[in-house]
């Protein structure tokens, strides 16, 4: 007979349900890992994006001899470290000699891998070497803004990947409703050459202004870098099509008849069927409006015009079948 | 939806994710300095910010104690998910009987009115009403059987129904498992998978399948597989195409007509398909007719003279029997439509 597996606690189960696939997802969670060998740089630079990140992330802290993320058969431990900790995003550093400070982002699927970027991190500066207002710190978990600038984003094919990466990596959870007096922090991406980009994080403070938008003003606090794209390999077409499906549940269906006016309000359209005047009830029914009469009278008419289409088409039938008869006697003499 | 981005100054906004994106802002010229640079960046992005801040700010807030809590519209950019979508569980075999019968769910509280210890008890587990555990004694009826212990019936009897049921549950929990369906926190111990994502069991690898491939690496050698070295327990490799059978070149007593016989088999086979193609129907006719014709004379100078050969001849006037046929039918259908 077949055996099921179910977890033996409570509070198994829960983390298991946690993990399952849902309709509207939580944020994505990030893997932050490194090859065999790292520089100074790149470790500072995996810390800081998990300090970034803190509240939804994971970071590994020993060496991986075998994960080659864009070689076949080197993504393998990937996945399987991205399904034990349920991330479907990675941060993964290695240096080498070919690849100094080489800073790989990819993002999975279903727990396999969907896209990767290279980059190479170049003039680092790390969070500490800001010195700043401490108090105007953003803080963990808080919604970020965003700001892309440079025509590259749109034109070049690997920046455009990039913007789209980068916005999934750091944009946390997509939520409903947002509280204006948590916005602290912006990352500003600038597109400087065809594969050059100069990232860097900023916190945010609101002055007044005087009516009601605040004016912003951006205080860099790091980290700052140029990443510079290297290798980057765009999803599978059909896997692409396949992760962005949205649920039918959630499509809002188009309402008919009914539009929104500023002045009027909610406006609908009421469409009323032909009056059918025949079976409209009357005070007076002359006689000729009668229904037993006008239907009595049809089929009156009907009968007749059967009787004689009948007559017509016996006589026919008849004329034919004398003809037939005629030939065959004739053949046979 | 996706598609209107919001618009300003050249700037395209995406207020679901708080970004700003500027297309067309391109450096007079780069700085040689990294500081000056990045000075520059943060004064264009402040700019970007501020536009989005206008949209944001300008939505209608609610006043909370921590800030005005503002709601924000769906992200218009794209991005993937991270686990496919989750799918609905087909209906359990009750489910699909119960709607066919119209049979509705009701709710039954949880606790009941024990009247024999006059207390509420549990429906269902631990204490409940109506446990047969509790039964101290069992009345006996004229039907029972002697030496047949009633408690332990009754404890058989539930037993079973417990193991049809689990028998039940398990069905189900198997057909959900085909559609990928299953519960996040069931696991199928034949196929021990991940609980997260997507819970298609692989494919399990069939017996002839694994022998198709053993065989085929046996025997992908220079030689065929003839001289390799055989394992333990290893069997030859199954020779599943015919072995070609030769005739016996001496006519022998019994096997000697083989021969004729399978020739005989082709011929009557290919006569038999062509046989439409063989018989030539207007020469056929002609000959006939010109039998007939010498029958008639020969008849005319003899005059009934009967011989042995009389049977197989054709009657005499072939067209004239037919054609008494036809004016016959011909009359009768008259005579019924009158």
């Amino acid at each position: 007979m077949l055996r099921i597996k179910t977890p033996k606690s409570l509070r198994a189960k829960r983390e298991l349900e946690k993990r399952a696939p849902r309709l509207v997802e939580f944020g994505k969670k990030t893997l932050l890992l490194h090859g065999t060998k790292t520089s100074n740089v790149l470790n500072a630079v995996l810390t800081e994006i998990y300090h970034l990140k803190k509240d939804n992330a994971v970071k590994y802290s020993r060496r991986n001899d075998n994960i080659r993320p864009f070689e076949s058969g080197g993504e393998t431990s990937l996945e399987f470290y991205s399904l034990k900790t349920d991330c479907s995003l990675f941060v993964y550093g290695s240096h080498s000699k070919k690849r100094p400070d080489n800073l790989v982002i990819g993002r999975t699927y279903d727990h396999h891998i969907y896209d990767l970027v290279e980059l190479g991190v170049e003039n680092f500066k790390s969070m500490a070497s800001f010195s700043y207002d401490k108090r105007i710190a953003p803080l963990i978990g808080s919604k970020p803004f965003f700001a892309f600038i440079g025509e590259g984003f749109e034109n070049n094919d690997e920046l455009k990947h990039l913007k789209e990466v980068l916005l999934d990596l750091f944009r946390g959870q997509v939520v409903k409703n947002l509280n204006l007096a948590g916005l602290d922090r912006v990352y500003v991406c600038t597109a400087v050459s065809p594969t050059k980009v100069l990232f860097t994080h900023c916190a945010l403070r609101l002055k007044k202004s005087g009516n009601i938008v605040p004016k912003m003003e951006l205080v860099e606090v790091g980290p700052s870098m140029d990443l510079v794209v290297r290798r980057h390999r765009r999803p599978d077409e059909s896997l692409r099509k396949e992760a962005m499906k949205i649920a039918p549940e959630l499509t809002k269906k188009k309402e008919k008849n009914v539009s929104k006016d500023p002045i009027e309000g909610k406006i609908g359209k009421i469409y009323v069927p032909d009056q059918q005047v025949g079976s409209a009830s009357l005070p007076f029914k002359p006689k000729g409006v009668k229904r037993e009469r006008r239907e009595a009278k049809e089929a009156k008419v009907e009968k007749k015009q059967k009787e004689s289409e009948a007559k017509e088409g016996k006589e026919s039938i008849k004329h034919s079948e004398k003809k037939r008869k005629k030939q065959k006697d004739d053949d046979s003499v | 939806m996706a598609e209107q981005q919001l618009q300003q100054d050249g700037y395209q906004i995406d207020i679901g994710n708080l970004m700003a994106y500027d297309p067309q802002h391109q450096f007079q010229s780069i700085p040689d300095k990294r500081e000056d640079l990045v000075k520059e960046c943060i004064a264009h992005a402040t700019k970007l910010i501020q536009a989005v801040a206008d949209n944001l700010f300008s939505l209608p807030s609610t006043e909370d104690a921590s800030g005005p809590i503002v709601p924000l519209p769906p992200p218009t950019t794209k991005l993937p998910r991270e686990k496919p979508l989750p799918k609905p569980a087909p209906p359990t075999k009750w489910e699909v009987f119960a709607k066919k019968k119209g049979i509705q769910n009701r709710k039954k509280d949880k606790v009941v009115f024990d009247e024999q210890t006059s207390s509420w008890k549990r429906r269902y587990g631990y204490d409940r009403v109506n446990d047969d555990n509790d039964l101290p004694i069992i009345e006996a009826k004229m039907t029972d059987e002697p030496g047949v212990d009633p408690f332990a019936t009754r404890r058989s009897e539930k037993k079973q129904r417990v193991e049809k049921q689990e028998k039940n549950r398990l069905h189900n929990l198997k057909e959900a498992s085909k559609v990928g369906a299953l519960p996040s926190h069931v696991q199928l111990a034949a196929t021990s998978l991940p609980i997260t994502g997507t819970q298609a069991p692989p494919r399990k690898v069939s017996k002839d399948e694994l022998q198709n491939v053993a065989g085929m690496a046996a025997t992908s050698t220079a030689s065929g597989g003839k001289f390799d070295k055989k394992l333990a327990g290893e069997k030859p490799p199954k020779h599943d195409k015919k072995y070609r059978k030769f005739l016996p070149v001496v006519e022998g007593s019994g096997m000697g007509s083989l021969e004729r016989q399978q020739s005989d088999k082709i011929l009557n086979k290919l006569m038999a398909k062509n046989s439409h193609e063989i018989f030539n129907v207007s020469k056929a006719v002609d000959m006939y007719n010109v039998k007939n014709d010498k029958k008639r004379k020969n008849q005319q100078g003899k005059n009934k003279s009967f011989s042995t050969s009389n049977k197989l001849k054709v009657k005499k006037s072939p067209y004239k029997s037919a054609s008494k046929g036809s004016s016959k039918k011909g009359s009768s259908s008259k005579s019924k439509s009158k």
